[in-house]
């Protein structure tokens, strides 16, 4: 095997452009090269054409005032800034994403389930659901939703609902919403103590778990002393000033109108309804996928242990379905909130939807555009992190 | 042990074939009290919203705008005289299912008589007497192919595989014409279905070769490249695709140089092959990874160099496994291109809004728009449906995730 007859000298005398080691270099280079000239060509032309047609580039539009109005989310007046605007948008994708996952969540489970079945009715039902709605584009859906629906709820004068608390109409969704009333800030310290309480009992539980070497949750005993600490400070407050310190204030029809409470708007809604319907679909597929992924044994070693069906989903089969479930619903979640850039479709005011207006209005291309880019990146990479940790967490729990 | 299982299954299923309607209705609907509640309260759902959505169909929605534009929605605003090429087209690709369903059998087979169903039921939907003639012919013809396929497959099968390949560079010469032999059609009027699958065939065929590369790339040992790949897929993968389609009609001209004026429609397929290519890579790398490693070191102590290795050995095996994905991903392209709308394409959701806003249909209480809708969603959903159900068979020819 070591004596193959060749002499030193051979290998010294490898030319230079047959050594791997070379040649890989000198093909990274000559990417390096081609990639760079591209972007330089690119660059070159881009910075042309911006001087030809008198685009100004840079940030610094951002500190002028926006002047457009946004009819949806955070306190926002025409007369703020672009920045202001921009982190509106943002705050509102945020806002109808974070939503939708959670409903889009629940819903799939429950579809994803109803898949699985022994009621052949629910489980026909179910898989129609599935192939009507991934059949059919998100936008398409979306803007029906919202002409074919909600545009064509009643007028605010006759929504529909339960008077005072929930009423429904074209304009969107109005519920009744706690206020904070005059002895709030009397209650803040019990709201930051609950706090506090709720994570010594949390590490004490876990504490006292690992001590005697025994299965069980922490969570529900800390949320549970949270509550305890919470509603004592209402009762002692409402005890002290005379007054309870959130109030309930109602939606109430004031001219052409909802006030008072809280409101969805229908754009909101709709968009919501629509992420929601659309992305239950795919991920009631992953759901089942994962439960069919469970060996049949678990199910059937469960059952015999004297487990109800609804305890072995709920201890046996579900527990195990979420590893294989996580990382493609980890895609599910970030699809959804790039969909909801759709939201453009209907008039919702999203981060895409605003950037838009203000590159309609200041003409400024890249900044806009770098922006926008950058700022659904950052969602997506934070997105998957937090679903890798919550993944990782999942299989150490599993070994 | 087998044998007794044997028994069992056989016990098992003999007495489901001889089972009665009242067995099956107790078994499958009320087996317990719960299922009994489900059903019953199910029925009641499915039956009341079938009800008022046939009562709503019948005899509150207005249709005729659906009826009167149904040309709209087939090829937008492409001009009346020119209509034939389109036409011709179509007939060329249906001709080339035609053939090779005789050639290839299998899957390729069923997909044909699929068509052909399809082209026979437009024949006997109340259209224009012209239009039905059409898909008539489409019938016999695809018919003929087939027969031609099945007679010379070994004759027609090397024609038939070129003519797949260059299918859509002819399509696109016929239907938007070649100076000298046909008159060019701006492509500001193309729309409709036929401005969707040509957005969705495009951008699929274009971003192959890309997606293959950033894939191969991804898994290169040499870092610069192997980053670059990367970076790419992620990004691209990270952002909406609408703000890819904004960027590519905005930015694209300020890219290229001043002379060079592009259309809003190849803007648009740039930005869904450039997106498109980014989700490939990443199907392709799939199969990349379950190529046995020992296949690779075969093929390298064979004396293969690493480009053959890569092509001859590499490829074929992964491609084959990352069909049904690629069909996932052309499907999915399909449902994208209805975002062209947002850069003002007159595609088959732009059409469907173009009809919406006709001053036709103001008198109308209540507006179209439902009604509208509903077809676009009626056409896009019979073609992503089919086509999941063809990924569906070739998945199982295939064998994947069945061990």
């Amino acid at each position: 095997m070591a004596s193959t007859g060749l002499s030193p000298e051979y290998h010294r005398r490898i030319p230079f452009y047959r050594n791997v080691k070379t040649l890989a270099i000198l093909a990274q280079v000559v990417f390096i090269l081609l990639v760079g000239l591209l972007f330089w060509y690119l660059y070159s032309n881009m910075v042309e054409g911006m001087r030809r047609s008198n685009i100004p580039s840079g940030f610094d539009f951002l500190d002028d005032t926006a002047g457009f109005p946004i009819s949806e989310g955070i306190a926002y007046e025409p007369t703020d800034t672009y920045a202001r605007a921009f982190v509106v948008g943002l705050v509102n994708t945020l806002r109808v994403s974070a939503l939708g996952i959670v409903l889009a969540t629940l819903l799939g489970i429950v579809i994803g389930i109803a898949r699985l079945s022994s009621n052949w009715l629910l489980r026909t039902v179910a898989s129609a659901y599935v192939q009507l709605i991934r059949n059919i584009p998100l936008i398409v859906l979306l803007i029906f939703i919202f002409v074919g629906v909600i545009l064509k709820l009643p007028r605010v004068r006759d929504a529909v609902g339960i008077e005072g608390v929930l009423l429904l109409s074209n304009r969107g969704l109005a519920m009744a919403w706690p206020r904070s009333s005059d002895s709030y800030n009397l209650w803040v310290p019990w709201l930051v103590g609950s706090l506090v309480v709720g994570v010594v009992v949390y590490e004490a539980r876990r504490r006292y778990l690992k001590r005697v070497d025994r299965p069980g949750a922490s969570l529900p005993w800390a949320l549970l002393a949270m509550f305890g600490v919470i509603v004592l400070g209402a009762v002692i407050t409402t005890l002290i000033s005379g007054r309870f310190p959130l109030v309930l204030d109602r939606p109430r029809p004031a001219g052409f109108n909802l006030v008072g409470g809280t409101a969805l708007t229908g754009e909101f809604f709709a968009l919501l309804m629509g992420l929601t319907l659309y992305t239950a679909a795919f991920i009631a597929e992953i759901v089942r996928g994962g439960i069919l992924a469970v060996s049949k044994g678990q199910r059937e070693a469960a059952r015999a242990l004297g487990l109800t069906p609804a305890q072995t989903m709920r201890l046996v089969i579900f527990p195990q379905a979420l590893r294989v479930i996580i990382p493609p619903m980890t895609n599910q979640y970030l699809n959804l909130t790039k969909n909801s850039s759709l939201g453009i479709a209907i008039g919702y005011f999203d981060l895409f939807n605003v950037s838009k207006t203000i590159f309609n209005q200041s003409g400024r291309t890249v900044p806009v555009i770098v922006l926008v880019m950058a700022s659904y990146l950052s969602i997506s990479l934070l997105t998957s992190l937090i679903m890798n940790i919550y993944n990782r967490r999942m299989r150490v729990v599993e070994r | 042990m087998s044998s007794t299982d044997v028994q069992v299954t056989q016990e098992v299923k003999q007495p489901r074939v001889a089972v009665s309607l009242i067995d099956w209705l107790r078994r499958n609907l009320f087996s317990n009290w719960l299922n009994s509640i489900i059903t019953l309260l199910l029925l009641w759902v499915i039956v009341s919203a079938l009800v008022r959505l046939f009562d709503w169909a019948l005899t509150e929605a207005t249709w005729t705008p659906v009826v009167k534009n149904l040309r709209l929605f087939m090829v937008g605003r492409y001009p009346g005289e020119a209509i034939w090429r389109v036409q011709v087209a179509l007939a060329l690709v249906l001709a080339l299912f035609g053939i090779s369903g005789g050639i290839w059998g299998g899957i390729t087979r069923k997909v044909t008589s699929g068509l052909v169903a399809a082209t026979i039921l437009l024949a006997i939907l109340p259209l224009s007497m012209g239009t039905r003639l059409y898909f008539v012919g489409m019938a016999v013809l695809m018919a003929l192919g087939f027969i031609a396929g099945l007679r010379f497959p070994r004759l027609l099968r090397w024609p038939a595989i070129a003519l797949w390949i260059i299918s859509p560079i002819v399509i696109v010469i016929l239907i938007g014409g070649i100076s000298g032999l046909l008159p060019s059609v701006d492509t500001s009027l193309w729309g409709g279905l036929m401005l969707t699958l040509m957005l969705a065939v495009v951008g699929i065929v274009a971003s192959f070769p890309i997606g293959v590369l950033l894939a191969l790339g991804r898994r290169s040992k040499l870092p610069v490249v192997k980053g670059f790949c990367v970076a790419y897929i992620e990004t691209i993968r990270g952002v909406p695709l609408v703000t890819v389609l904004f960027m590519a009609s905005i930015m694209l001209p300020l890219f290229l140089p001043a002379q060079i004026r592009i259309a809003d429609v190849v803007r648009a397929m740039v930005a869904l092959t450039l997106f498109s290519a980014a989700y490939l890579a990443e199907n392709v790398r799939g199969g990349l990874q379950a190529v046995p490693n020992g296949q690779i070191e075969a093929a390298r102590s064979l004396g293969l160099n690493v480009f053959q290795t890569t092509t001859l050995i590499l490829l074929p095996q992964a491609l084959r496994m990352v069909i049904p994905a690629i069909v996932g991903q052309f499907i999915s392209l399909f449902k994208d291109t209805s975002l062209a709308v947002v850069v003002g394409l007159t595609e088959l959701l732009g059409i469907a809004e173009v009809v919406i806003r006709q001053p036709d249909w103001l008198t109308v209480p209540g507006g179209v728009q439902r009604e509208v809708l509903l077809f676009v969603a009626l056409i896009y959903w019979v073609f992503s449906f089919s086509m999941a159900r063809v990924s569906y068979q070739i998945e199982r020819r295939l064998g994947v995730g069945t061990r």
